[in-house]
Formats: structure tokens, sequence, C-alpha cells
């Protein structure tokens, strides 16, 4: 099969090594991968945060871009949820009817990492060996968004060497919520703070999620405490061999 | 700004400069914790047990659709079917129109007080403020309506106004302001101390005042669902019976009370059904009140009615799940949005009632983690919503010439033009990765420049890799 | 009333209604498989009523028909009640000797709400949500009496009692009379949320509730 890297602005710039783990991980499932390179960013920050006008052009650059692949895969669940829910949503408003079929063709070929494993190719165990205490926040968007439901888990509990513990409220937003980090950042630390408890509590070396985003807001808190805990998607779990 | 004269509490600080208060209030956040999960807690357990929730939730939002569509038609049935009831019908199109109407009708009873079961409606139009202009006292009997009235606060919480106080701040209330020395703070006792000190004005008060959950347009009923039997009391002893509806509340048939009456009180109180539910229609001969008017408010819905994003708003029942479940709300509690709606549903309808220009910080209250929408009992898509209204805040706002120097709008903007082609993205990145180094430490800005020193404020963030993925991936094509 | 205010209004939401760029009013509900009738066994029905009721924390307890007045004699007599107030038509077989019944012939309020209790029969019962419903029709009486005293004993039989919810609207959608009659719906004593939103038993209306089902 091959698959077209939804990579997302965000990891491209950021979190580059979670970008050559799905790499990885894709090729040694038999897959060939295949990476746009016209790729930028899909428009969410933009979107989410009120200037519509000015990610539409982004949403139709994305939707152009994209449409040629039979099926994407991207490392982001709430960059997923854009194009599977918000696209439609931004092609009623701005009345745009061709985007609209557009939309409506490509939104089910679009698969966040985890369930694109699980629920597509079927498979659980990816032969990865991670010999650590690792915890697991489900992201709103994963969890709530495009329901992924416990595809991640279910990688994770396969992992051999994993000493894998669930997170206590684990279905709590951890406060990030995009521009919402920075506007209302005393909240979004409020809401953080809870989360970065039950994090601790599970005694976990690394906190895993299928976003980076909400992952960058805790893993910014587990280092401004010096926490010894760290972060990884969790695609960088499933990419590490014995 | 000029202060709208209703929806609006006080015109707000923005939302986050009240969030950053309320977070400081130790036993609000104590209380609101606390409340917050048990109620959590109870509404899931209930709606766990019915197997055909999600269907009730597809009838409930259907329901609420058809009636938008058809508004004008259900209002107009339900006008006749009351005036054939023998009550009277009044159309106000605003707060100031609704007030007039109530004041004029309680003035030609000739009585000075009235009794009033809680409202939000009521409370949205300021009515008591107004009645206490004409010089009539109005007598909240709701014991949490009746706590903040008699410690002087405002509303919390659309369902629980005084859900951010505790068992032991009430019983110093009512110990002081009920002379009640000797009373603990057993529940039960303080609902007891309630219990006597309005049970004479229950017994001598001629007028009431009342909202309303539902009415139903082919027969002319309405709906009042509670729990304390203070709504029954002003529902059935007064001599004259005033209630006050939004346009939306109605409901077509009486067979939908079958779907919202267990829509309802497991998504409020998560029980299986609320203590008491009065359902009347115009008046009774020998029974309850003998004059009874409906007055039916807009205030602002038709305009939300004319959004075909917003409009889902107004399906909205008032049961405040999704209050009860929003992780900003638990931990700011209700003040914040300076609104008689507060929580998820208040940062969409306020705005929207009262104009984005007034509440422009409302719809960025929320994380947009979506637990609204999941137990939302009329699947309003409340993050939809927030994001939509967000679209117009901005959009708003750069119709103003103060944009042009506004940070965010000037950076959104010059973000998208960078993202609308490869080769400016990719230089980005590359100044990105140069600009960064004398603010890196280990791997790690810990104090930032211009808008990122507003994230490293709060937590460090990740230096960016000096190789961005789209190098690395060429740099293997090369290689191969 | 002003009618220019009624027109305007109506005007504005005809427009409204119209409006948008967005045509999502869904249609119809006919097609929202909600559950409209319990189709199980009548004895569990009953018994889940019976168990729902007393989760509120009211007391439930059996009877025949002909065992009414001895079952309200010794409930009477178990709560201490000696002046109960009674629906002018109650029939006199449910009344026991030894405690005084007084029907309200339009009592004054004060009298009603100075007896110990209320005996009263019912409408209807929802066994899913433990609802007793009243529609001041057969042994029902005045809304009030139901409400002033602070004890409530009802009386309800047991083939009144349905499964659900809508077939409690289905079934007082049958036997709606012109001009209708007002309805109370109750479930358990009365009760509030309002302190840390735990649901703590006894407010205004009657703080203890007992229920027999007659079978």
């Amino acid at each position: 099969m091959q698959v077209a890297l939804f990579i997302t602005c965000f990891n491209d710039t950021l979190f580059p090594n979670t970008g050559k783990a799905v790499v990885s991980i894709v090729e040694r499932l038999g897959h060939q991968v295949m990476f746009p390179e016209e790729q930028t960013c899909c428009g969410q920050m933009h979107f989410n945060t009120g200037y519509q006008a000015e990610a539409m052009p982004l949403i139709r650059r994305f939707v152009e871009i994209f449409s040629q692949y039979e099926v994407i895969v991207s490392p982001s669940a709430s960059c997923v949820g854009m194009v599977r829910d918000m696209y439609r949503f931004a092609a009623e408003v701005h009345q745009d009817t061709k985007l609209a079929n557009e939309v409506a063709l490509l939104a089910d070929r679009v698969f966040e990492f985890s369930e694109f494993i699980v629920n597509r190719l079927g498979i659980q165990d990816v032969g990865a060996y991670y010999p650590h205490r690792v915890t697991y926040h489900p992201t709103c968007h994963s969890l709530r968004g495009i329901k992924v439901g416990d595809a991640p888990e279910q990688l994770l509990r396969a992992v051999r060497g994993i000493d894998y513990v669930p997170l206590t409220q684990s279905n709590e937003c951890c406060g990030f919520g995009g521009t919402f980090a920075v506007k209302n950042a005393d909240t979004s630390m409020a809401m953080l703070g809870d989360k970065i408890r039950h994090i601790l509590d599970t005694r976990a070396e690394v906190c895993v999620a299928a976003d980076n985003s909400c992952l960058m807001h805790i893993g910014g808190a587990l280092h401004r405490q010096r926490s010894g805990v760290r972060i990884a998607h969790l695609a960088e779990i499933l990419a590490a061999q014995e | 700004m000029k202060k709208p004269e209703s929806v609006i509490i006080e015109l707000a600080p923005r939302f986050e400069v009240g969030a950053k208060t309320a977070l400081q209030n130790t036993q609000l956040r104590r209380n609101m914790g606390k409340a917050t999960q048990t109620i959590r807690g109870k509404r899931a357990a209930v709606v766990n047990e019915l197997s055909d929730w999600e269907s009730l939730r597809v009838a409930g939002q259907h329901i609420k659709d058809d009636v938008l569509q058809h508004l004008d038609t259900y209002l107009v049935q339900l006008e006749d079917a009351i005036t054939r009831a023998g009550g009277h019908v009044h159309w106000a199109k605003d707060a100031h129109e609704a007030n007039e109407i109530v004041t004029r009708l309680i003035h030609a009873t000739g009585s000075k007080e009235i009794i009033k079961v809680k409202s939000l409606t009521t409370d949205e139009i300021r009515l008591n403020e107004a009645l206490e202009l004409a010089g009539i006292t109005a007598i909240e009997t709701d014991l949490a309506e009746l706590i903040i009235q008699l410690a002087h606060e405002k509303s919390s919480h659309i369902l629980v106004p005084a859900i951010h106080k505790n068992r032991s701040e009430i019983r110093s209330l009512f110990q002081k302001s009920m002379n009640l020395p000797d009373l603990t703070d057993e529940p039960t006792e303080l609902a007891a101390a309630a219990r006597q000190f309005l049970r004479e004005k229950f017994m001598s008060v001629r007028v009431a005042t009342s909202g309303a959950n539902f009415a139903i347009a082919e027969t002319g009923s309405v709906c009042v669902v509670e729990s304390e039997g203070n709504g029954r009391m002003c529902l059935t002893m007064p001599e004259v019976l005033i209630s006050v509806m939004g346009i939306e509340k109605i409901l077509p048939r009486w067979q939908d009370l079958g779907v919202f009456m267990q829509l309802l009180p497991r998504s409020s109180t998560g029980e299986r059904m609320n203590p008491y539910t009065s359902i009347w229609t115009g008046v009774h001969a020998n029974d309850g009140p003998q004059e009874f008017h409906l007055v039916l408010l807009d205030n602002g819905r038709s305009d939300v009615l004319a959004d075909s994003v917003g409009r889902q708003t107004l399906h909205c029942i008032r049961c405040s799940a999704c209050i009860n479940v929003c992780p900003v709300y638990e931990r700011t509690g209700g003040h914040a949005y300076g609104s008689v709606y507060p929580g998820p549903i208040g940062a969409i309808l306020t705005p929207q009632l009262v104009g984005t220009a007034y509440a422009d910080s409302l719809p960025y209250a929320s994380s947009l983690c979506g637990a609204c929408y999941d137990v939302c009992p009329v699947r309003i898509n409340i993050p939809e919503v927030l994001v939509h209204l967000r679209g117009k805040v901005v959009a708003e706002k750069q119709t103003k010439p103060q944009s042009w120097f506004d940070g965010e709008n000037l950076g959104m903007k010059a973000m998208a033009t960078t993202f609308a082609h490869q080769h400016t993205y990719e230089l980005a990145q590359h100044a990105g990765q140069l600009a960064q180094w004398s603010f890196v430490h280990d791997g790690y800005i810990e104090q930032g420049p211009g808008p990122l020193g507003k994230w490293t404020a709060m937590r460090d963030f990740p230096a960016i890799p000096p190789q961005s993925f789209r190098d690395w991936w060429r740099e293997r094509q090369r290689d191969e | 009333m002003s009618n220019s205010s009624r027109n305007a209004m109506l005007a504005k939401i005809r427009t409204a209604i119209n409006s948008g760029s967005r045509g999502d009013f869904h249609e119809s509900h006919t097609s929202d498989a909600y559950i409209t009738h319990d189709d199980g066994n009548v004895a569990v029905r009953i018994e889940l009523f019976a168990h729902r009721v007393a989760e509120y924390k009211a007391w439930v307890g059996r009877c025949t028909t002909g065992g009414i007045a001895q079952a309200v004699s010794e409930r009477l007599t178990m709560r201490g009640k000696k002046r109960m107030v009674i629906p002018v038509d109650l029939p006199a077989e449910w009344l026991p000797a030894g405690i005084e019944f007084i029907r309200d012939t339009q009592l004054d309020r004060t009298i009603i709400a100075g007896m110990d209790g209320v005996l009263s029969g019912a409408a209807l019962g929802i066994a899913q949500t433990g609802t007793i419903v009243l529609d001041g029709g057969k042994f029902q009486g005045r809304r009030m009496i139901s409400l002033l005293p602070d004890y409530h004993l009802c009386i309800i039989r047991a083939q009144d009692i349905v499964g659900v919810v809508p077939e409690a609207f289905a079934l007082l959608a049958t036997t709606m009379q012109s001009p209708m009659q007002p309805y109370t719906f109750i479930s358990g004593p009365s009760a509030t949320s309002d302190i840390e939103l735990n649901r703590v038993e006894g407010v205004h209306g009657p703080r203890t509730l007992d229920v027999f089902i007659v079978e």
C-alpha cells in the first residue's frame, strides 16, 4: 500500500523524530511512504482562533495537494480532526460547494496514525521493544474528536518489555487547546496542574499521546518542574526496537 | 461601552481576567471541584442505565430543529391554546418590554410582593431589579436562589446558583440572616430552615412568577421541573401566576415530553426523575391560580435563529450538563463568565444574545476539548459554535483600524501568507532554527521573546531541532 | 397586549428561519428509535417501580384491594398520624376507624396545612423512574392537598403502573379532558440538590412519602 504522510507543520518543524518514527513503522509493516513536499499547514490554528478567511486558502491548498492520494496518515489527531470534521464545516459556512464535494471525497481517506495501524491494517503488535514505565494521555481530539477509541492503548500493550500504567482521570483535557494555552494561560495552567499531578502519580518515565501539541504543553511543565518525566509521541515508542 | 440591558451580570473584565482572580480563590476551587466531580459521576450512572440514550439525544435534537424551523407557527398555536384555556399570552421583544408587562400585571393586582420560582429567563431580563424600581419585592423561593439573595451575591451556575458555597458557608449565612444560632451544617437542617423561613410567604403572597421548562404548542400546557416543592407552591397557592418564557422553549406535541422528561433530569441533577414536575394549562377551576399570564420573550433569540450555525444554541434546555463537565468552568467557577449563562453554553449563548462585541472573550473561554458536546442531551455542537463565533469576533475586529496594530492579527496574517507557499514556509523554518539560538539552553527555551514569552511564562518550550522532518526526508531520498 | 410587538416578533422569526448559508434543520423524528413501550414482565415492572420509588427514600408497601383500610391504618398508626386530609371522592372503604379523615370540600389552606398528612390515590406510576403521576382525577383532589401537609400516603393500583416515561405521556393523552387537567409528577419526597450538588430529602413539599401498591 502507498501511504501519503501528512506530517503537519508542527511536527515537521518541532518534532521531526515523530515523522521519522512513523516512516520506519509503516515501512517495517511493508508499506511505501510518500511525502508530498508541497504540504505546509492544514489551517487548524488559524481556523480555530477565528482567522477563518486566512485559513481558507490553506484548506483549499491542502485538499488540492492530498486529493490524489488513496490513504493519508498523520501523527496528529487534532490535524486529522481538522480535515475530517472542520473542513466540511468551513466549506458549508463559506458556501463553497466545490470544496465541500472534494472534502467529502477526501475525509474518509485521512487516518490518524494509531487508527491506521489498528483499524485499517488490523495490527496491534508492530514488533516494538521498549523496556520503560509508560503512561498514556488520550488527547481530546483523539478521544472525543476523531474517536480513535483504545487503538493507542492496544498498540502500547503489545510492546515488549513495556511497563504500561493507566492514567487517572485520563479523559480530562490537559489545558492546551491551541491558542487557549496563551490566551487563557492561567486557566490552561490550572488544568495542566491536575494533569501533571496524575502523570506523576503513575511514576512513569514517559508520558505518551497521539498529539505532540498537547505533549509540548505537558512536557513544557514536566521540564519546568524538573520532574524527571519526559514526553514522547506514541509512534516513537512503537518505532523503538531491541 | 454601554452595558447591555440584560444577560450580562456585570460588564466584565474579560474572561481571562475574571478567571485569574477566581483561580486564586482556594475555597471556590475546592467547592467547585467537589461538586462537579460528584454530579459528573451521578449523571454518568443514570445515563448509562438507558440503552436508548443516544436515540433520545437524536430525538431531542430533531424535535428542537422542528421547533426552530416552524417557530412562528408553534408560537401562534400555543397562544391560541392558552387563550382557549383561560390564560393570557403576551409578546415581549426585549427585556425592557418583558419587565414592563410583568410590572404592569403585578400592579394591577395591588400586591407589593411576589414569590418567585427560580427562573433563568427572569434572571436574564433582570426582573427583580425592575420590580424593585417599581416598589415590588421579589422573594426567591429556590434554596440556592435564596442563599445568594441573602448573601447579596450573583449566581455562579444555572441550576445550582450557590454551587460555589459549601455547607458550612451556608450554615453561617443562615445563622445570621434567619437568626438561628444553633443551626448545624447538616444539609437536612439547612433545608428545614429554608422551609420554615418561606412557609408563611407561600401561604400569604397573592402573586407568583415563574419561568417555564417547556410549553406544548398543541395543548397550551406549560411545564416547570423542580425539586424542592417551592415551584409547586408558587404555581398552586397564589391567585395570579405570571410565567416568562424564552420563545425557543416550546415543544410541538404533548408526546415530546416523553423524550425531554428523560433527557432533562438525567442530564441536570443526575437523577432518573426530579422530585416534582408541574404541568398546567391555562387556569383550572377550583385548583390553583385563577389568573394566568405567559410572557413570550425574544430578547435576541431571533437574532440567534438567523445564524444558521449558531441557531443550534436555541436547542438548549438549560440542563447544565455541559457546565458540570467543563474543565474550564470546574476551575474558574461561573462568575468569571460575567453572565447569567456561564460555562460552555454561556460561552456560546451570551455573545449571541448581546452581540459578540460585548462578550468577545467568551468564545475563547474553552480549550475545545469537546466534553460539552458529548454530554449535551440535545446534541448542540458547542465546540463548532465556539469556533464559528471566534470567526465572527475576528471578522469584526478586522473591520476596525486598530486591527492594523494588533499583534495577533498581524502575526496570524503573516503566518497565513508564509504557509501559503512551500518555499516561504521552508524559509521560515530555517529562520526559526537560526533565530532561536540565543534563547536555547539544553534543548529548551525557558524565557522566550515576544509572543513566545506568553508560553514560557508558564512552561518551557522545546528548541526547534536543527533538521526539520522534510530536510531529513530529502537527505534520505538523496542517499538512497 | 401590544399587537405590534407580536407582529414584529413573528415577522422577525420568519425572516430568521429562512436566512443563513447552512440549511441543516433536521426533518421529523419518526425514525428516532427510542424506547416507547416496556413489553416486559408485569411482576418485574411492579418490582422495579417499588424499588425505584424506595431509592428516593420513600417507603413502599403492598396490599390487596380489600386490605387497603387495614394497610392504611397500620401505616398511619406507625407514623403517628391522626388527622388526615383526603380528596372529596376518596372511597370510604379505604378509611380505617380510629383516625380522623377530613374531606377537602374546598377547605381553607391553613386548615390543610395544619393536617398531619394527606391520603390520596394516583393516576399512574412509571416504573423506570419511580414516578407517581397525579392528574386531579379520581381519588386525587386538588393540587394543594398533596402539597401543604408534611406527609403523603399515596395508594396506587398495580395495573396503573407503566414501564417507561413515553408510555406515561401516551396514556395521559388518552384521558385528557377539555379543559385539561393539571398534572403533578412526584418522584420521592421533596428534595434539593442545592447544597454541594447532593440530593437531600425534605424541603417545601411533603418531607415523608409512603406508597402502597394495590395488587
